[in-house]
């Protein structure tokens, strides 16, 4: 099957109208016959939902979450970009284009990325007009922060908590439409399978997960936002719940499932305490802006550290290796994710990082507060040789910037980081891989759409910060409300897509099945126990750094854990219950899959690009090297077993854009 | 309009009114009741004032009534609503982590100065009605001189009524700590501009109180026949 | 550090649960207090038991689905912090810690230590939002200066993430915190001046009916709140009140 990216004519800056002046729409009496199921509520889900029911076609919306207000999308911290040019600082939809596709390493759709940069404006104004409580400065007028790997200043926010203000715009959208009767929510509720009938996506398998009741659910398009894949990984800073297993049954009916080894680790979170942990929780990427990353340059001070006799802060200046700053003079410690997260690792690995695991490294904020202590003391007039006075001033200022992150790491791990510098050590976070989409966000199933992270669209192979936000909401805002109705136009006569079809039946039956194997197992290992080893060999092997090695062992002991688990897995309770680990073995064992070809992809992939990294493929200096013969999307087709998987290439074309090295030194 | 009364807001809007209302009346019997510290004269003639005018006899006695009335009536009402909306309660609550004592109970507070006000109206209301209203004698005078300074201190003869006074006084102060401040939080006075508001709160709560104690205390030591 | 637990148990909704005893051994101080259940259930799928069902998905204090009462108080002994944040560092060896589902009329228990918060839904479907239509045309997001005063203090309304702790904490089950927060939100900025008077006026009527208690100012909600929402939004809420009333 060729893949058809559906890219419309013409120059870039007006393809995005021109198509939408092109495409087929569905007039608003016939909206009112046609039922749209959205999966997921997060940024990209609830915005759909809340957009369609808007437009008068009867959407049934869909979350595992006790509320739509939970997604994931609520924990996003630090802001949405938009190329507004509020601060006149020369931004402009084309630079936001540009930055976008840089930063992804040249692995994205050129199309849609220009269309996003486009439509980022409209988010905005769209939020601000529901009450979003962005921050404004004095004047009143909406405030930019700026975020890494960019010239501008165009990322809006709301304190560190511009997701969860975001989401609950959508939410408030939502709220309107479920009571006016035009979207039905169906909370507590898991996805498990998708139906096609006669070629199309008609419909979806549903759990319960109050009382275990699987149901049918029809209508005559699908929309997944259901996240991405990161929990494969076990330790993660996805929320608990979040799974691939809407992505994942799509791609078993047929979706292609693109770039799955695309994986963005973040540099800045908090390190593994123990073998308790079950999540990691991440420190805001602008804490780069005044933390400077270091570690002991003498392995006995490594040991000293570890052992507890020796201080941070009473190690000499010049016994400390800020290797950020040797390495990349130019960036410093504000080097992408990607490029930081792997400094990380390189330094921990020889042996000098400075926890009990030896996985992590210090992000120290001593400079700064003096720095700011004298600036501070400069301005009221008072003694800038005080040294106490001085960093009672700059720990104000710090505190004033980043107060609620430094308290939450004071929480949890129980250290004042205002008097000793921050541990630090990279994590996973967000996935750019996902379901293959054409520029109408649909997926090689017709009628089965995919938006925000679950998708693999926008981001290429690593993401800037603040633009996931920006993806979820133009999808659901801007692109898909209109790019559906094309689709949609041609079942005006369709009428209620029966449930009663043997399409669902079948359906039905393959999903009992498997609930039933898993609550008739009676294995001896919890659900946990596979999901952390599967966690083990992904991060060890499919993690920041990837060799050939490792990602063949990857395949064949994913497999062969995928195998354990089916035959050992234990799962307490019954179907018909509110039975939180049978949902786990669930999205387990779809991660089991997925997981294999995660690894697959990876091996395929010999280039280092953005969050993948071979180390087959660096420079002498360990930089990433991105080949020229793998400017191309890997979209892969489901055959049986993940590693069975085809591969079909979307080749990727730069007509706007020159493809450039990156470089950071 | 119509609906204001039975939502939950409502209510507590008219608690807050009604607990106004009574926080004024109550200044005000202060005032009278303290005049009889320094002068026997004043009191009687402020207290034959009060008892006879017919504004206040025919007009806001009335409202008071209904004020106490509503007060304690609603103040049930609620309360039993509340206990109503959580049915099974907690194994273990430390209540005193977040809120104060006298927030929680203000429904026994409440009851034990209801109790009061019994002893209160059989001491001196219901008198005063049957004097007046049975017995129409609207003179205010026993023996050719006004009663009400000697009637007062008649009262507070004996030390078990002191006593009940004064533990009645504590409860009422207990009671206000919390009320005062709760029935401006409950009109919306609430913000930057208030702070000071709450201050006067507790002044008020412990002040007034006390100051009726004090009364109570010093006729009960300077009884002169 | 070797831990007492007493955990409500309650089959589902119908059961009449009761609380039972668990010991649990070797907790680690940096444990969350979440993770130290991860570990009992893990014991107690191993051992053939039910594991206790709990909410939780973030893990990181801001999707507001953890919810448990702990010793007596909605998330916990500590401050400013939801369960998922609560460590075990907070706690001694040898505590017996009471771990119960946050209780009200209105969030009926669904399992164990899960209750149903759709009531919290529900008052939002009835006025929680500013009536506007997505499209590409709304007027530009600098068209109405908002004074940053009345900017931030909107975001400080809206960062309640709807745990239900206030409901848990209030000795009334009153959910005065959450309604009065999200009322406020919208009160203190231009674009909810429109429907004010209807949002306040339908959320608090759908607010009763699901069976909350009355508001005694006992000021815990603000306290408990892991997100330190402002008594101040409650008595905004009753003034907002008043005037849709006056007015209708």
């Amino acid at each position: 099957m060729a893949l058809d990216s559906k890219t419309p004519e013409g120059p870039l800056a007006e393809k995005w109208t021109n198509h939408k002046n092109k495409i087929d729409l569905v007039n608003p009496a016939n909206k009112r016959h046609i039922d749209v199921i959205v999966v997921g509520t997060g940024l990209a889900g609830g915005s759909a939902a809340a957009t369609l029911a808007e437009l008068g076609y009867n959407v049934k919306a869909f979350c595992f979450q006790d509320s739509p207000r939970r997604a994931h999308s609520i924990a996003a911290q630090g802001g949405i970009n938009a190329a507004k040019n509020y601060q006149g600082d020369g931004d402009s939809t084309y630079r936001l284009f540009y930055d976008t596709v840089k930063g992804g390493d040249y692995r994205s759709r050129e199309e849609n990325v220009y269309r996003l940069a486009e439509v980022s404006a409209n988010i905005i104004d769209q939020c601000v007009a529901q009450g979003v409580p962005f921050a404004r400065d004095y004047g009143g007028l909406l405030d930019n922060r700026s975020f890494g790997g960019v010239l501008v200043s165009r990322t809006f926010y709301a304190k560190g908590q511009t997701g969860q203000q975001l989401l609950l715009g959508a939410y408030s959208a939502m709220n309107r439409q479920i009571g006016r009767g035009k979207i039905k929510m169906y909370n507590r509720h898991e996805m498990l399978d998708v139906v096609i009938v006669n070629g199309k996506a008609r419909g979806i398998i549903t759990r319960n997960l109050v009382n275990g009741k699987i149901e049918r659910h029809s209508a005559h398009a699908v929309v997944l936002g259901t996240g991405g894949y990161g929990n494969v990984f076990f330790l993660s800073t996805n929320a608990m719940g979040s799974n691939v297993t809407a992505a994942w049954k799509a791609h078993k009916r047929g979706a292609f499932f693109a770039n799955p080894c695309y994986t963005q680790i973040h540099p800045t979170c908090i390190p593994v305490s123990g073998d308790h942990q079950s999540k990691l929780t991440l420190m805001s990427e602008s804490l780069r802006n005044d933390g400077r990353i270091w570690v002991p340059k003498k392995k006995e001070d490594v040991m000293a550290i570890r052992e507890g006799k020796l201080k941070p802060t009473d190690l000499a200046e010049e016994d400390r290796d800020y290797y950020l700053e040797r390495r990349y003079p130019a960036f410093g410690n504000l080097v992408p994710r990607d490029v930081a997260s792997r400094a990380a690792k390189e330094r921990c690995d020889a042996g000098f990082g400075v926890n009990a695991t030896g996985e992590a490294v210090y992000l120290d904020f001593a400079a700064a507060i003096e720095r700011y202590g004298k600036e501070q003391a400069h301005i009221k007039g008072l003694d800038e040789d005080d040294a106490d006075l001085v960093k009672k001033l700059g720990k104000d200022v710090v505190k004033a910037k980043y107060g609620n992150l430094f308290q939450m790491y004071e929480k949890i791990v129980d250290q004042n980081p205002y008097e000793t510098p921050m541990m630090i050590y990279p994590a996973v976070h967000y996935t750019m891989g996902g379901i293959w989409v054409d520029y109408n966000l649909m997926t090689t199933v017709p009628g089965l759409y995919c938006i925000g992270e679950a998708n693999f669209s926008d981001h290429g192979a690593n993401r800037l910060g603040a633009s996931a936000l920006m993806q979820g909401l133009a999808d659901g805002y801007f692109v898909l409300p209109y790019t559906i109705g094309d689709y949609l136009s041609d079942d005006i006569r369709t009428g209620p897509i029966s449930t009663d079809s043997p399409e669902f039946e079948a359906a039905e039956k393959n999903v009992t099945e498997i609930i039933n194997k898993l609550v008739n197992n009676k294995g001896s290992h919890t659900v946990d126990y596979f999901h952390k080893k599967l966690g083990k060999i992904m991060w060890n092997k499919c993690g920041m750094s990837r060799n050939e090695t490792d990602l063949k062992s990857a395949i064949s002991e994913i497999a062969e854990l995928r195998k354990a688990f089916w035959e050992d897995v234990k799962v307490p309770g019954t179907a018909d219950e509110f039975n939180e680990e049978l949902a786990k073995a669930m999205r387990v064992a779809d991660f089991l899959e997925l997981g294999e070809l995660f690894a697959k992809d990876a091996l395929h992939r010999e280039e280092s690009a953005g969050g993948h990294f071979r180390e087959e493929h660096q420079t002498e200096e360990g930089e990433a090297k991105r080949r020229k013969e793998f400017q191309f999307v890997s979209a892969w087709e489901y055959k049986g077993e993940p590693k069975d998987a085809e591969l079909h290439k979307e080749d990727l074309v730069y007509e706007n854009i020159k493809v450039k090295e990156r470089s950071y030194k | 309009m119509g609906g204001f009364f039975k939502s939950s807001i409502g209510r507590k809007f008219a608690m807050a009114l009604s607990a106004f209302f009574l926080m004024f009346f109550l200044l005000q019997h202060f005032a009278i009741n303290f005049t009889s510290v320094f002068s026997g004269e004043t009191f009687n003639e402020v207290s034959h004032f009060m008892g006879t005018n017919p504004l206040i006899q025919f007009v806001l006695q009335p409202i008071l009534i209904f004020g106490v009335i509503y007060h304690f009536v609603m103040g049930i009402i609620l309360e039993l609503q509340n206990r109503n909306a959580r049915q099974i309660s907690y194994a273990k609550n430390n209540g005193g982590a977040n809120s104060t004592w006298m927030s929680r109970n203000m429904i026994w507070t409440g009851l034990a100065i209801l109790a009061f006000m019994g002893l209160h109206f059989y001491d001196f209301w219901f008198p005063e009605i049957n004097t007046k209203f049975i017995e129409g004698d609207w003179s205010g005078l026993h023996d050719g001189e006004f009663r009400y300074y000697h009637e007062l201190q008649e009262k507070f003869l004996s030390p078990v009524r002191v006593g009940l006074y004064v533990l009645a006084f504590v409860f009422l102060a207990l009671h206000l700590l919390h009320g005062f401040n709760s029935a401006f939080q409950s009109v919306g006075a609430n913000n930057k501009y208030t702070r000071g508001l709450k201050l006067f709160g507790k002044l008020y709560a412990i002040l007034i109180p006390l100051g009726f104690v004090v009364i109570a205390l010093y006729h009960h030591f300077n009884h002169n026949h | 550090m070797n831990l007492t637990l007493k955990i409500w148990r309650q089959k589902n909704a119908s059961d009449k649960g009761k609380l039972v005893d668990y010991l649990i051994n070797d907790v680690s101080p940096d444990m969350s207090f979440l993770e130290m259940l991860d570990v009992l259930n893990d014991k107690l799928i191993t051992d053939g038991d039910e594991p206790v069902a709990f909410d939780h998905d973030c893990r990181e204090g801001i999707c507001g689905m953890c919810s448990l009462y702990i010793n007596g108080e909605a998330h916990g002994p500590d401050r400013g912090v939801t369960t998922c944040q609560l460590h075990m560092r907070k706690f001694t060896d040898g505590d017996t810690i009471y771990i119960e589902p946050f209780r009200a009329k209105a969030f009926p228990v669904i399992k164990d230590l899960v209750v149903d918060r759709s009531a919290f839904d529900r008052i939002q479907h009835a006025g929680g939002f500013i009536s506007v239509n997505t499209s590409g045309n709304t007027q530009d997001a600098n068209s109405i200066p908002i004074s940053k005063h009345a900017a931030d203090e909107a975001m400080d309304a809206a960062t309640c993430i709807g745990c239900g702790a206030c409901v848990a904490s209030c000795k009334n089950s009153s959910a005065m915190l959450f309604v009065g927060a999200k009322v406020s939100q919208y009160a203190l900025l231009p674009q909810g001046q429109v429907e004010a008077a209807d949002r306040v006026l339908n959320m608090v009527k759908q607010m009763d009916e699901e069976g909350f208690g009355n508001c005694t100012n006992t000021g815990a909600c603000e306290i408990e709140c892991p997100k330190g929402i402002s008594l101040e939004n409650i008595a905004r809420m009753n003034t907002e009140y008043l005037k849709a009333s006056l007015k209708g």
